[in-house]
């Protein structure tokens, strides 16, 4: 069985390592200490969470390197859903990638349940788990300049909704149809709509 | 309420002023970086010299200066590089609070030793907060854009008695960056990391308020695995596939998928915003000390 490995980053941080399929159990347990102020900042990533503004490194880390995530239930987050239409420039290579139509693409996409496994890249966007392995695709060579909010995209075994408009080197496949529909919306209470934690699905249409 | 009355108005911006507070720190898990005044010292020391308190937004003027004029009477105090303080002719005091009459010009000269200046007004600048700060945020694009001639930030109400302290001191650019080891040392060639202690690097013209960008010996890799991304902290030392290392600032990614060699000390960052394109920078490794030691304790078995 892997362990939980704690590694100090400078004076007031510590790295969780753990399995892929942990990182929502550890995060979860982790929000845990932004309530009484023994850390200011919890952030999930593809195998870590980091813990920032850790007054009191020593007793964090005995603490959390304690911690079980198999033990714990893997929390259940929002479902939200998003309509989309699948006419991105890319959908065409992804199929191809993928072996089959654009139809049938656009198909598979939309049947899988994701989770937000934690946001980057910019404000609100999702790196949303839940595409196997065999349906990684590769980066684009050259990234976009510009791509338009809410292209929904794939890169590696990850999705993403782009939520504004940014640089992307990321499969676009299509865009959410729903135009009342914010991805990120500073005046919100929270202001992304796709937080780690969240389940996404996608309904071609 | 902001007296609409009250403002400080960019006459021009030289080569970059942006509005600056304590940042949007705790937002990291949505993708939000923290930003904020680059030499906080200096932002908190400006405030506290006009009676606002240390979390007011400060206007932060970059290498060449930049001139304002305030429409009301007001106090204002610059701290941060020395520069030279003028109101049309008239020189004014560097780091101490100077009363200006309604109508003033303000002009900041260049930066001398050092690359960022902070002016506070008293009251602080009162633009829209954008999640709890007024800070511009130039990654992620949040806050207010930063200033043009013409713009005209609206002042918050004077809050105290402004404070002078004797002998405010000039922030100085730092000449060497302590840097703890670690999260990702361990993916760094062994004879690379030891000469990257002691080692001496310049500051490229590419770096801005996301981070320093260094030129020196290259810190090799053990291999050219990939790393899944993961966060970051103010102050990781970054080292992407050319093996130049970046110190991440105010206005870094969340989180990135270059390893991180290791961090610079806290105390040494107010010195990273001071560097200038071209200045010489040692790094020096330290031994994490003893908060450090203890949160490594390796792998543990659970269950």
């Amino acid at each position: 069985m892997a362990g939980l490995t704690v590694r100090p980053v400078g004076e007031s941080a510590l790295l969780v390592e753990c399995l892929p399929g942990e990182v929502a159990g550890v995060y979860d347990a982790a929000r845990g200490l932004l309530d009484d102020g023994r850390a200011r900042d919890v952030v999930p990533a593809a195998t870590t969470v980091l813990l920032d503004g850790v007054a009191d490194l020593g007793a964090v880390a005995e603490q959390v390197s304690g911690w079980d995530p198999s033990s714990a239930p893997a929390p259940v987050g929002d479902l939200v859903e998003l309509r989309v239409r699948y006419d991105g420039p890319d959908l065409d290579d992804v199929a191809r990638l993928w072996r089959c139509s654009a139809e049938a693409a656009a198909r598979r996409h939309a049947e899988i349940e994701y989770v937000v496994a934690f946001c980057g890249f910019a404000p609100g966007f999702g790196y949303c788990r839940g595409l196997p392995d065999e349906l990684a695709v590769p980066r684009l060579s050259t990234p976009r300049t510009r791509v338009p909010p809410g292209a929904v995209a794939v890169a590696g075994t990850w999705t993403a909704v782009y939520p504004t408009a940014s640089p992307g080197g990321w499969r676009l496949l299509g865009t959410v149809a729903d135009e009342a529909v914010r991805l990120w919306d500073p005046t919100a209470q929270p202001p992304a709509l796709l937080c780690p934690g969240t389940r996404v699905r996608f309904v071609a249409g | 309420m902001p007296d609409e009355q009250r403002f400080l108005e960019v006459v021009d911006p030289g080569a970059l002023a942006t509005v600056q507070d304590l940042g949007r720190a705790g937002l990291a898990h949505l993708g939000v970086p923290r930003s904020g005044a680059l030499d906080e010292p200096a932002h908190r020391l400006a405030n506290r010299l006009v009676g606002n308190p240390e979390g007011a937004a400060t206007v932060e003027v970059t290498l060449t200066g930049a001139r304002f004029r305030v429409s009301r009477a007001c106090t204002v105090a610059v701290t941060g590089a020395w520069c030279e303080v003028r109101s049309g002719t008239r020189p004014l005091a560097w780091g101490t609070p100077v009363t200006l009459s309604a109508g003033s010009a303000l002009a900041l000269g260049p930066a001398r030793d050092g690359l960022r200046c902070h002016l506070a007004v008293a009251g602080g600048v009162a633009v829209e907060p954008v999640l709890g700060s007024r800070s511009t945020d130039l990654l992620s694009g949040l806050g207010p854009a930063p200033l043009r001639g013409g713009d005209r930030l609206p002042l918050g109400p004077p809050h105290g008695v402004p404070r002078p302290v004797n002998a405010a001191e000039p922030s100085r650019s730092a000449r060497e960056l302590r840097v703890r080891p670690g999260p990702r040392d361990d993916w760094f060639d062994p004879a690379a990391l030891a000469a990257l202690d002691g080692s001496s690097y310049s500051v490229t013209s590419d770096s801005n308020r996301v981070g320093l960008r260094l030129r020196g010996p290259s810190v090799r890799r053990r291999d050219d695995r990939e790393l899944p991304s993961e966060g970051l902290v103010l102050g990781a030392v970054q080292v992407p596939a050319d093996g130049q290392p970046v110190v991440f600032l105010a206005d870094h990614p969340t989180t990135g998928g270059y390893p991180v060699v290791g961090v610079v000390a806290a105390a040494d960052l107010p010195g990273c915003a001071q560097l200038r394109p071209g200045d010489t920078v040692t790094l020096r490794l330290v031994s994490p000390g003893r908060a450090g030691r203890d949160a490594a304790p390796g792998r543990q078995p659970r269950g």
